[in-house]
């Protein structure tokens, strides 16, 4: 520690602090454009300048590092003078059009031009002016704002691992620019939004839209992937206009992915809004009453057995618990979560969670990643990969990777080979990668659902979990054996047991006709013509995607931002999100649905309040009272499912030993993963500019 | 006064007949009301009556939809919708004034960037409906191309002030 005086007061900071940061300890504003906590230091907007003592001129405090007894100023006359002069120079060749322009409000430059100063210029010649450029569908640019403190560049270098931005020329004519006129290929290119201190990379598909002090802000949860980034959901007047990260250093410190962010408009299109009742094979609109009714006559003498439940992505756990309740009531044990049927070692909770936990990746120190893609699978999450990289140097932190991903992962990944075979060679330590994870102190190996959802993935699991207790992957207090979700609602559903119970079916046998009727709460991701042509199906869900084509019955549910839910990330974090708008016309919030068809049936579910169902939830499984935190693993979960041993028995069907086939890749395209993505034409118009080339129909 | 004089008064009617007096008096004198719908008293140009929304000379909107008005508005009558136009540019696809909670301090006129949201000179604009006092962006840019020779006018006088 070092003792420096701020104003005055004595701080202690660590050594190798900037100045900026003393100061900041010490509670002191410093404004700053090019410094940014997550990036590397620039030093280039000169907005910091204080004062030391002994020093014959203002230091820039953010690239300026603490030393003993160092005393700075930061609110003299030289150090206001400074500062006006500074900003005197930056608004020079800045337009004054803060009124068309959409960072008006939440204006870094705008805000410390208020504050710091002085309101008039001597500038009078012509001002200079920037063509802007096109960074693709997502990130709208007016280059005249532009200051030049290069976040943007650092941001796309170091930590989205996608260098395309760079700045050209020097002084007055220098400028951001891709080079060659291209999209930004990053799937982290929103927060540029977020990190451009003024108005020169602004969002584009919400451009003009509304104005930051007319949104009402919500926390909320991200579901697209099931990093659960914490977000904030900004809506106005009943309707989601955008949404932006919150910082949370141990999820997604404070970056959100595209498909998070820009997947909003989607929320506003093909809602189920009403009930629908297939009639004569047409669907026909309906009120609740008609289609509880018709759906109450449709089960009335209908075996539980012969009844069956698949949970969609995006659900959140509350609705699945009641789900479970209500199919446990009817006495059903064909429940199921993995429509995609992966397979997961249900034998304890570590056997599907990311059990280093995202922080723990900036301990690891070898990495082996199999069937997974991380930057499409979970884009916040490969940032931290790559910031993990980059913090241990070169050659500390070598990665592997077992399957051909689909784009450069942002990190240099050794391709060990495209299938689970080389995991033989890893474990009989003839590859010498085995010897790099070996020496390695802690190593870590994620395993996604390209391996998760194949015919021998137990196999490869088995070969995985043993390759970790042989690297020392699983140790004393530390678990490097990773799995990585792809899905929002996954972990949560594990956790509630919601999973085929004794005799019960999985979700390809009960799409394979084995039940009559089939419930599917937003499970959208398998192709429908699967579902045997006699299934009598119930979609409750918020989009009209595929599956509600197919549906019998149509409840309206609500979408993630419309109504509170917990969800667990994949390293096990309970997390909770609050309602920001309602839902659409008749939809309801999805656990008031199955509350509210429990009666109609005369199987009321024990629960009337929000607070009363997240009791409930806490006694299936008690890592739901531990919100925030990584819950902790609980031994015994309480109903069928997870502790079972049976388990194994109607999960998918799996092969003895690894298949040499090679791993696909999980998702085709990253911008269409779901129902709500694929409902929004900001991540269509993504896909056609970023997803796969699909093939062109000859003229 | 004694109680003699108030009786002798009141039975007397002076009172009245002084106020009579007074009444003849001013039937010669000359006239200080207005024959309102015929004759129109003088108007400051900073009165602020009706709202309109000014256009340039070139027939653009002027009205750039930054909605400082709609944030700086009391009573919040001002709701607006933006989207960007065709060309690119910041326009509103929805301005509306609701007039009966429209309490005329003219912030919205001051807070204006452009000079668009202008209070004019007239005042007479009252409906037998309340609904037609929820003045669209129509209606407003039609009241700014009926009254901009005068709304010109106005600016430039106030001017020298602002």
């Amino acid at each position: 520690m070092v003792r420096v005086i701020v104003d005055g007061t004595p701080v202690d900071v660590p050594a190798g602090f900037s100045a900026l940061q003393a100061c900041e300890a010490a509670g002191k504003e410093i404004p700053r454009f090019c410094y940014h906590e997550r990036l590397s230091v620039a030093g280039n907007c000169r907005m910091c300048l204080v004062q030391v003592v002994r020093a014959p001129k203002p230091v820039a405090s953010c690239g300026f590092p603490v030393s003993e007894g160092m005393e700075i100023l930061t609110d003299t006359e030289m150090v206001r003078r400074a500062r006006r002069a500074v900003m005197e120079f930056l608004l020079i060749n800045h337009p004054l059009d803060c009124p068309i322009c959409d960072q008006g409000g939440e204006c870094d430059l705008q805000d410390q031009a208020y504050g710091y100063g002085t309101g008039v210029s001597r500038y009078h010649e012509p001002k200079r002016a920037v063509t802007d450029k096109d960074l693709g569908p997502l990130v709208k640019t007016v280059m005249t704002r532009c200051i030049q403190c290069t976040r943007c560049v650092r941001f796309t270098t170091e930590v989205a691992g996608t260098p395309e931005l760079g700045m050209v020329s020097r002084g007055e004519n220098a400028e951001i620019t891709t080079y060659v006129e291209k999209a930004l290929t990053s799937e982290l290119s929103g927060n540029l939004i977020d990190i451009c201190p003024v108005g020169a990379l602004t969002a584009k598909p919400s451009a003009f839209h509304a104005r930051s002090w007319e949104y009402k802000k919500t926390d909320s949860i991200d579901v697209m992937d099931a990093v659960g980034t914490n977000i904030q959901i900004q809506a106005r007047g009943g309707e989601v206009m955008r949404i932006v990260p919150r910082v949370n250093d141990e999820v997604n410190e404070e970056w959100l992915s595209d498909k998070g962010r820009f997947s909003v408009d989607g929320l506003k299109r093909r809602r189920l809004d009403r009930p629908w009742v297939r009639v004569h094979g047409k669907l026909m609109q309906a009120s609740w009453q008609e289609a509880f009714v018709s759906l109450a006559r449709r089960l009335d003498g209908v075996s539980g057995y012969q009844i069956g439940a698949i949970a969609g992505d995006l659900c959140d756990a509350e609705s699945l618990c009641a789900l479970k309740d209500l199919m446990t009531s009817l006495g059903s044990p064909n429940l199921d979560c993995r429509q995609d049927n992966a397979w997961y070692d249900l034998s304890a909770r570590e056997g599907y969670l990311f059990n280093s936990g995202i922080l723990g990746i900036e301990e690891a120190d070898a990495l082996l990643l199999v069937g997974t893609h991380p930057r499409h699978e979970a884009p916040v999450l490969n940032a931290r990969i790559r910031k993990r990289f980059l913090d241990s140097g070169r050659g500390r932190f070598p990665i592997a990777m077992i399957g051909h991903p689909l784009t450069d992962p942002t990190y240099p990944a050794e391709l060990l080979g495209d299938g689970p075979e080389v995991l033989e060679k890893l474990l009989d330590g003839s590859h010498p990668f085995a010897e790099t994870l070996q020496t390695a102190k802690r190593p870590m190996i994620i395993i996604g659902h390209g391996a998760l959802t194949r015919p021998d993935a137990s196999a490869i699991y088995d070969a995985c979990k043993k390759l970790a207790i042989q690297t020392g992957a699983i140790a004393e207090g530390w678990n490097g054996l990773n799995v990585l979700h792809t899905a929002a609602s996954r972990v949560g559903a594990l956790d509630l047991g919601f999973l085929p119970g004794t005799r019960g079916r999985n979700a390809s046998g009960m799409l394979r006709g084995d039940v009559d009727v089939l419930w599917l709460l937003g499970a959208d991701e398998f192709p429908v013509d699967k579902i045997e042509a006699d299934t009598f199906v119930v979609y409750q869900g918020h989009h009209g995607d595929a599956a509600a084509a197919r549906a019998d019955i149509i409840l309206p549910g609500a979408a993630y931002t419309e109504k509170p839910g917990t969800y667990v990330n994949t390293e096990g974090r309970v997390q909770r999100s609050f309602r920001a708008v309602f839902p659409p016309g008749e939809a309801r919030e999805d656990w008031r649905i199955l509350r509210a068809f429990s009666e109609v049936i005369g199987k009321t579910l024990p629960y009337d309040t929000l607070d009363a169902l997240r009791d409930r939830m806490a006694e299936v499984n008690p890592i739901f009272r531990q919100i925030g935190a990584v819950a902790q693993p609980i031994t015994q979960i309480e109903g069928q499912g997870v502790s079972a041993p049976s388990v194994p028995a109607v999960s998918a069907a799996q092969e003895e030993g690894l298949a040499a086939s090679a791993f696909r890749p999980v998702m085709q395209d990253y911008y269409q993963t779901n129902p709500i993505s694929r409902a929004s034409p900001t991540m269509a118009d993504c896909s056609r500019v970023y997803g796969p080339v699909r093939a062109v129909a000859a003229e | 006064m004694g109680a003699l004089t108030r009786t002798f008064r009141s039975f007397l009617l002076t009172e009245l007949v002084g106020g009579m007096a007074s009444t003849f008096k001013m039937m010669f004198q000359p006239k200080v009301t207005l024959n309102y719908p015929y004759e129109k008293g003088p108007l400051s140009p900073r009165f602020r009556g009706e709202h309109a929304l000014r256009r340039y000379p070139n027939g653009e909107e002027r009205c750039i939809a930054c909605k400082l008005c709609e944030a700086t508005c009391p009573a919040e009558a001002i709701t607006i919708e933006a989207e960007e136009r065709d060309d690119g540019s910041r326009r509103t696809t929805r301005y509306d004034i609701d007039m009966t909670k429209c309490i005329y301090c003219g912030l919205c006129e001051e807070a204006c960037p452009v000079d668009a949201i202008v209070e004019g000179p007239n005042y007479e604009f009252a409906t037998e409906t309340r609904e037609e006092l929820l003045y669209d962006k129509d209606k407003l840019l039609e009241n700014g191309d009926r009254w901009e020779a005068l709304l010109a006018r106005r600016l430039e006088y106030d001017a020298p002030y602002r």
